[in-house]
């Protein structure tokens, strides 16, 4: 989607210079939240202000949010189809393979040093191993995205700060 | 109230979502299981149906689980909690541009913050595999499904196959129809 954006803003509109598209995806993909959809606020706002915002986000969403009502009213009923439940059995483990896919493609652009390395695979392991502990500790995934904040702002500036 | 739990859940899904809407399953599947809104089997269901269909998949699921959940209504709450921290967020940042991304506190966190969402996007797929292929409830493993592995298995090496011979990533719509064809014929 976001070649997509880039052309449409940038070369047939003229509403965004090349040098700040490249600064627009940068930071949409750096804050929190659906990357399209930081994007589509971000080129609202530098158009329109705030309001600009908000129709641009919400011109982005309303495509979308179409197409999925009117397939899940449908939904129920299709997945009576036995064939239709054989087909899902098959793209549920398509699903996996593309959650995968998405783990290496993030994991190519990032750099892990040794602490973090560690974190990585203490946390991956205890995730794992959870399947078969089956603890659950409510928000434990944004327990988790916190944790990170403290974790990387304690050994990456304050740590480090020090050490000068 | 179904409709404001629908909103501030993935309210909370949208304001700590690093990385993409991939990054989004894991948070996604903790909060639907914990709330009973369904079985990660459904959730899966419904990632193949957003991935498959055009938009960004992260309004796409939310979309999805929230008219699942509660009709339209929660199909509108559950889409405008996953893009209002965006909105909130950005116009923010679009204010105090270029201070932002530079400072170090800034910095720091989002690297602290890697190393989280790559483990819990990995521990998503692997945690997918263990329920599809080796089913665990009641603290024992039921059955072993090997028509679940060979799929997993014969999808892996074809993407692999794929990815050594083009040098890119197999289309991820072309990759779920192979999946749904297999499905078809193996289950």
């Amino acid at each position: 989607m976001i070649p997509l954006i880039q052309k449409e803003t940038v070369e047939k509109k003229h509403w965004i210079s090349e040098e700040e598209i490249v600064d627009i995806i940068a930071i949409a993909e750096s804050t929190p939240g659906p990357i399209a959809v930081n994007a589509a606020t971000y080129i609202g706002y530098r158009v329109a202000g705030v309001l600009g915002s908000i129709f641009a986000t919400l011109g982005l969403a309303l495509p979308s949010f179409t197409i999925i009502f009117v397939i899940s009213l449908f939904y129920e009923q299709f997945m009576q189809i036995s064939a239709v439940k054989a087909i899902f059995k098959g793209l549920s483990i398509g699903v996996i393979v593309l959650i995968a896919n998405a783990f290496f493609k993030l994991k190519k652009s990032i750099k892990l040093n040794i602490s973090t390395a560690i974190l990585f695979i203490v946390l991956t392991s205890y995730l794992v191993a959870n399947y078969f502990l089956e603890i659950t500790i409510p928000f434990f995934t944004l327990i988790l995205i916190l944790f990170g904040f403290i974790f990387g702002i304690v050994t990456e500036v304050l740590l480090k700060g020090k050490k000068k | 109230m179904i409709y404001l739990t629908l909103f501030y859940t993935f309210f909370l899904i949208g304001l700590f979502t690093f990385g993409g809407g991939y990054a989004m399953i894991p948070m996604i599947s903790e909060q639907v299981t914990s709330h009973g809104w369904m079985e990660l089997s459904e959730l899966q269901n419904f990632i193949a149906v957003s991935e498959m269909t055009p938009g960004p998949f992260a309004i796409n699921i939310a979309t999805f689980v929230g008219s699942q959940t509660g009709g339209i209504f929660g199909a509108v709450c559950a889409t405008l909690g996953v893009i209002l921290p965006s909105i909130i967020i950005i116009i923010i940042v679009a204010m105090i541009l270029n201070k932002f991304l530079a400072n170090k506190f800034v910095k720091g966190a989002l690297f602290g913050v890697r190393p989280i969402v790559l483990s819990l996007i990995l521990s998503t797929a692997i945690v997918f595999l263990f329920k599809a292929v080796i089913p665990y409830n009641g603290g024992k493993i039921s059955t072993f499904n090997i028509e679940a592995f060979t799929l997993f298995i014969m999808l892996v090496s074809l993407a692999f196959i794929y990815k050594c011979k083009r040098k890119k990533a197999m289309n991820p719509i072309v990759l779920l129809l192979i999946s749904g064809l297999f499905g078809l014929i193996i289950f």
